[in-house]
C-alpha cells in the first residue's frame, strides 16, 4: 500500500484515540473536582488534567489560572490547541478524507458524522451536565470507530497500520496518566493515606476505564501497587502497557510476514514487550516508578519514529 | 423567447410523452409530504456518504452538496441508440484530430483549420509534437455535453477532452434513487449504470504501455483533498480498486514511474490523472507545481507509462475548435456528423463579429477558453451594462469569443419549492475509448438549472443534478 495511506491511517486512529483519552481524563477530573476538598486533596485537579494531556506549557501561555472553565475550554474546544478534542476530530477527519478508499463505509461515516455534528454544535461553553453528555458522546465516537474497524475491516496491512496508531497512542496515554499521578501511588504517599487517596486512585482507574476490571482482577480494595500492576503489567487489561505491546508486536509481526521483511520497528517493539513481560511490580517500585514510566514513554516514542521511518515515509 | 421550450415529459397540448407515462401518474398520486420526505432522505444520504464539491473562492462553504433533484430524467432506448452512435463518431474524430495535430498535421495542410487556432492555443503542448502516445489514443475518457431542443433534435454543446468530471454523481444519484424509489424501479426497465467502474478499469488496463506487465498497475492521480472534485477522485479509485495517489507518492527513476509504498517502490503503468497538464511535471511545465512528479514527462515520452487523458488534448475541446467539429468529422471519417453542433459564430471572423455585435441581446457569448459557466453572456437575460461590457470585451479581443443563438433548451419536471415545475437540463454522457474498443454506459449526468428560466446548469453556478434513466426495451 501507499506509504502516505499508511501514514494517514496511522494518524487517523491516533487522533481518535487521543480524543477519547482526553474525554476520559476530563470525566475523571470533573468527578474529582466535584468532591469536597477534604476528599479530593489540595492539588488542583485541573492542572493535573493538563499535565496528563501533555498540555501544561502551552496552556500556561494562554491562561493564568487552571480552572474548570479554562481547562475544559482549552482541552476540548480551543482550535489553537493542536490536541484539543475538536482539533483531534478535525485532523482525524482530514486524514480519513485522504484515505477514504482504505476505510470501510462504517468507519468513514463515524468520523464524518462526528465532524459534522461538531460543526453543528452551538458555539457556547459547556459545563456540568452538558459537558458530561458531550464527553460521553466523544467516548461513544471512539467506541464506534474502534468497533467499526474491528467489525468491518479486512485483516490486512491497512488494518495493522490503523491498529498500530491506536495502540501507540493508547500506551502513551496510559503512561502519561501514570507519569502525572505516580506520586499518589508511592508508598510514602500512602502513609498520608486515608479517604483522600482512595478517590485519587479510583480517578486514575476511571481515566483508563478500569475501575471494574480492578475489582475483577484483584478482588480487594484499591492498593496503589496493584493499580500500577494493572496499568503496566496486566496484559488482560486493554489499556495496560503490556496489552498495548502484545498487540503492537502482533501487528508488526503480521506486517513483516506479509512484506517478507523485518526492521527496527519489530526489534524495538519486541524489546519493550520483553521488558514488560519480565518485570515485577515490586521491582519497578524499588528502582523507581517514575523512572520506569519516563523511560517507557521515551521507548514508545522511539517505536513511533521507527514505524514512521520504516513504513510511512 | 416567444415559444415555450420543449418539455421532455409534458407536450404543449398537455399530453404526456410515452416514456414518462408511469412517472407522471406516480407524481400525480404522490402526496407532497412523501416527496418532501424523500428529498430530506436523499439529502441525508448524500451528506452521510460525504459526496461534496468545493467552490473556489467560497470560504464559507468549502464543502457543499450539489442540489439533487429526485425526479428522474427519462430517455428512450431509441433516443439513446441515436445518441451513443453520434458520441462514438464524435470521440473517434476527436482522437484522430489530436493525433494529427501532434503528428502529420494533415488537417492544417488541407487548410481546414487555421494554424493559429492550434499553435497559438494555450492548451497546445509543443512538447507532444512528434512524440506519439501508447496505442495512439489520446482521449480515453470524454464527457460530451448534449442539449435537446425538441423531440428529435440533440445538439452537442461542448466537448470535454481533458479531465471531464461528474461521473461519480451519475453513479451515486442512481444508488440513492434505487434506495428511495424502489417502487418506480419496479415499474420501469432501467438500463443499469453501475458497470461503469468495470468498464473504466478495462479501458485503462487496455491502454497500458507495451512494456507493462500483463497485470498493469493503474493509479488515479489527484491534486489532493483541497481539489473541488476530490470526492470524485476517491470515489472512483475506490470503485476501481486502484490506488489514489498524489504527486508526492510518485517518483521517476530511469524513465520509469514508481509509487512509494510500505514495501518500497512499486512500478506504475497507467496514470488516470485528474491533474491539469500544466501541473504534471515541474521540470517541463510550471516549475512551481508541487502537485506533479518531476521526470514524469520523460517517462511518458519513453512510453513507459500511459497518461489518461493524454497530455495536450485541450487543443481539441475549446469553443473555437468546437465550431469546426463538423468539418473535423468529415475530414477524418468521411461521414456526416450524426450529432449536430450548435450554429456558432466565430468572432475572429469579421463578418461574424459584426453580426454578433448587432445581435448581442439575442445571443449567448462565450469565452473560447472559458468553462464552468464563468465568463459568459446570456443576451436575453443580461442587463444593459452586462451587454455593453461584453461589447467592449468583444471589440478588444474578438478571437477570444464565440457566439451562439440562445437555444430553447428542453426542460424536465423538477421538484422545487413551489412543487413540480419545468427546469432546463443538459446531459453529459461519458465515452470510454480503449485499445479494445469504445464503451459507453447508457445514461450520463443530467444537470439541471434549479432557478426558473435559467439556462446555466453548472454546479459552480447553483445547478443541480438528476438521475438519468435510459429505458431498456
Amino acid at each position: 500500500m501507499l506509504s502516505r495511506t499508511a501514514e494517514n491511517l496511522f494518524w487517523l486512529s491516533r487522533y481518535v484515540e487521543r480524543a477519547e483519552s482526553l474525554a476520559r481524563i476530563l470525566e475523571a477530573t470533573q468527578r474529582l473536582a466535584s468532591l469536597p476538598v477534604a476528599y479530593a486533596g489540595s492539588t488542583n485537579e485541573w492542572e493535573s488534567a493538563l499535565a496528563a494531556a501533555g498540555a501544561s506549557a502551552a496552556f500556561a501561555e494562554k491562561h493564568e489560572e487552571a480552572t474548570a472553565e479554562t481547562v475544559v475550554n482549552y482541552l476540548v474546544f480551543d482550535t489553537g490547541n493542536p490536541s484539543s478534542i475538536v482539533n483531534c476530530f478535525e485532523v482525524a477527519r482530514h486524514n480519513a478524507r485522504a484515505v477514504r478508499t482504505a476505510l470501510t463505509m462504517e468507519m468513514w461515516e463515524t468520523i464524518n458524522g462526528a465532524w459534522l455534528e461538531l460543526r453543528r454544535r452551538p458555539d457556547r461553553k459547556l459545563l456540568g451536565e452538558e459537558l458530561t453528555r458531550f464527553l460521553g458522546w466523544v467516548k461513544e465516537i471512539g467506541l464506534r470507530f474502534d468497533g467499526s474497524a474491528s467489525r468491518t475491516m479486512l485483516r490486512n496491512d491497512i488494518y495493522s497500520f490503523s491498529r498500530l496508531g491506536m495502540l501507540l497512542e493508547r500506551a502513551d496515554n496510559t503512561a502519561r496518566i501514570l507519569d502525572v499521578k505516580y506520586h499518589l501511588l508511592l508508598p510514602e504517599e500512602t502513609k498520608v493515606g486515608g479517604g483522600l487517596d482512595y478517590y485519587q486512585w479510583s480517578a486514575i482507574l476511571r481515566a483508563v476505564s478500569a475501575l471494574n476490571s480492578y475489582h475483577w482482577v484483584y478482588r480487594q480494595s484499591l492498593k496503589p501497587w496493584l493499580i500500577a500492576d494493572l496499568l503496566i503489567l496486566n496484559d488482560q487489561m486493554p489499556r495496560s502497557l503490556a496489552a498495548c505491546y502484545n498487540d503492537m508486536t502482533r501487528h508488526l509481526d503480521d506486517l513483516s510476514r506479509g512484506y517478507g521483511r523485518q526492521g527496527p520497528s519489530q526489534r524495538i517493539a519486541r524489546a519493550t514487550r520483553a521488558r514488560l513481560e519480565n518485570a515485577k511490580i515490586d521491582e519497578i517500585f524499588q528502582t523507581g516508578l517514575h523512572e520506569f514510566v519516563t523511560s517507557f514513554i521515551s521507548d514508545n516514542n522511539k517505536l513511533g519514529t521507527a514505524i514512521t521511518e520504516q513504513y510511512l515515509a | 423567447m416567444s415559444t415555450a421550450p420543449f418539455d421532455e415529459m409534458t407536450l404543449a397540448d398537455g399530453s404526456v410523452r410515452q416514456a414518462y407515462a408511469k412517472l407522471a401518474e406516480w407524481l400525480k398520486s404522490a402526496p407532497t409530504d412523501l416527496l418532501n420526505y424523500r428529498v430530506e432522505e436523499a439529502e441525508l444520504l448524500f451528506r452521510r456518504i460525504g459526496i461534496t464539491f468545493a467552490v473556489y473562492g467560497d470560504q464559507q462553504a468549502t464543502e457543499r452538496l450539489i442540489p439533487f433533484d429526485i425526479i428522474p430524467r427519462i430517455l428512450t432506448a431509441k433516443e439513446w441508440t441515436t445518441l451513443s452512435r453520434g458520441l462514438e463518431q464524435r470521440v473517434d474524430a476527436l482522437n484522430r484530430y489530436i493525433a494529427d495535430v501532434y503528428g502529420k498535421r494533415e488537417i492544417l495542410k488541407a487548410g481546414i483549420i487555421p494554424e493559429d487556432l492550434v499553435f497559438q492555443n494555450a492548451a497546445f503542448r509543443p512538447e507532444m509534437a512528434g512524440k506519439g502516445v501508447p496505442h495512439d489514443l489520446w482521449v480515453h475518457i470524454a464527457g460530451i455535453d448534449i442539449v435537446r431542443v425538441d423531440a428529435d433534435t440533440f445538439y452537442v454543446l461542448e466537448d470535454n477532452a481533458r479531465t471531464p468530471s461528474g461521473v461519480s454523481y451519475m453513479l451515486e444519484n442512481r444508488e440513492v434513487m434505487i434506495r428511495l424509489f424502489p417502487e418506480l424501479f419496479a415499474q420501469h426497465r432501467i438500463a443499469p449504470v453501475e458497470r461503469y467502474a468495470d468498464e473504466l478499469l478495462a479501458t485503462l488496463r487496455s491502454i497500458a504501455p507495451r512494456s507493462a506487465p500483463a497485470e498493469p498497475n493503474v493509479v488515479l492521480l489527484t491534486p489532493g483533498v483541497y481539489n473541488s472534485a476530490y470526492y470524485e477522485h476517491s470515489f472512483l479509485a475506490d470503485k476501481l480498486g486502484i490506488e489514489l495517489v498524489e504527486g508526492r507518492d510518485l517518483l521517476v527513476r530511469d524513465d520509469v514511474v514508481y509509487m512509494r509504498t510500505t514495501e518500497g517502490p512499486q512500478r506504475v503503468d497507467v496514470i488516470y490523472r485528474r491533474l491539469d497538464d500544466e501541473f504534471l511535471d515541474p521540470l517541463v511545465f510550471r516549475p512551481d507545481s508541487a502537485l506533479g512528479v518531476p521526470g514524469l514527462m520523460s517517462a511518458y515520452h519513453a512510453q513507459n507509462v500511459t497518461l489518461t487523458n493524454a497530455v495536450g488534448t485541450g487543443v481539441a475541446d475549446d469553443k473555437a475548435i468546437y465550431s469546426y467539429m463538423p468539418e473535423i468529422i468529415k475530414f477524418y471519417l468521411g461521414e456526416e456528423p450524426m450529432l449536430k453542433n450548435v450554429p456558432t459564430y466565430r468572432c475572429r471572423e469579421p463578418e461574424a463579429l459584426k453580426y454578433v455585435l448587432d445581435h448581442l441581446e439575442e445571443l449567448v457569448v462565450k469565452e473560447v477558453h472559458g468553462s464552468g459557466g464563468y465568463g459568459m453572456l446570456v443576451g436575453p437575460h443580461a442587463s444593459k451594462e452586462q451587454v455593453e461590457l461584453f461589447r467592449a470585451k468583444l471589440k478588444a479581443s474578438p478571437a477570444g469569443f464565440i457566439a451562439q443563438p440562445t437555444l430553447a433548451l428542453s426542460t424536465c419536471p423538477t421538484y422545487v419549492n413551489s412543487g413540480v415545475a419545468p427546469r432546463h437540463v443538459d446531459l453529459r454522457p461519458f465515452v470510454l475509448t480503449g485499445s479494445d474498443g469504445v464503451r459507453i454506459v447508457p445514461g450520463g449526468l443530467t444537470r439541471v438549472a434549479m432557478r426558473e428560466g435559467s439556462l446555466v446548469v453548472n454546479s459552480s453556478q447553483g445547478g443541480g443534478t438528476k438521475d438519468t434513466w435510459v429505458l431498456d426495451e
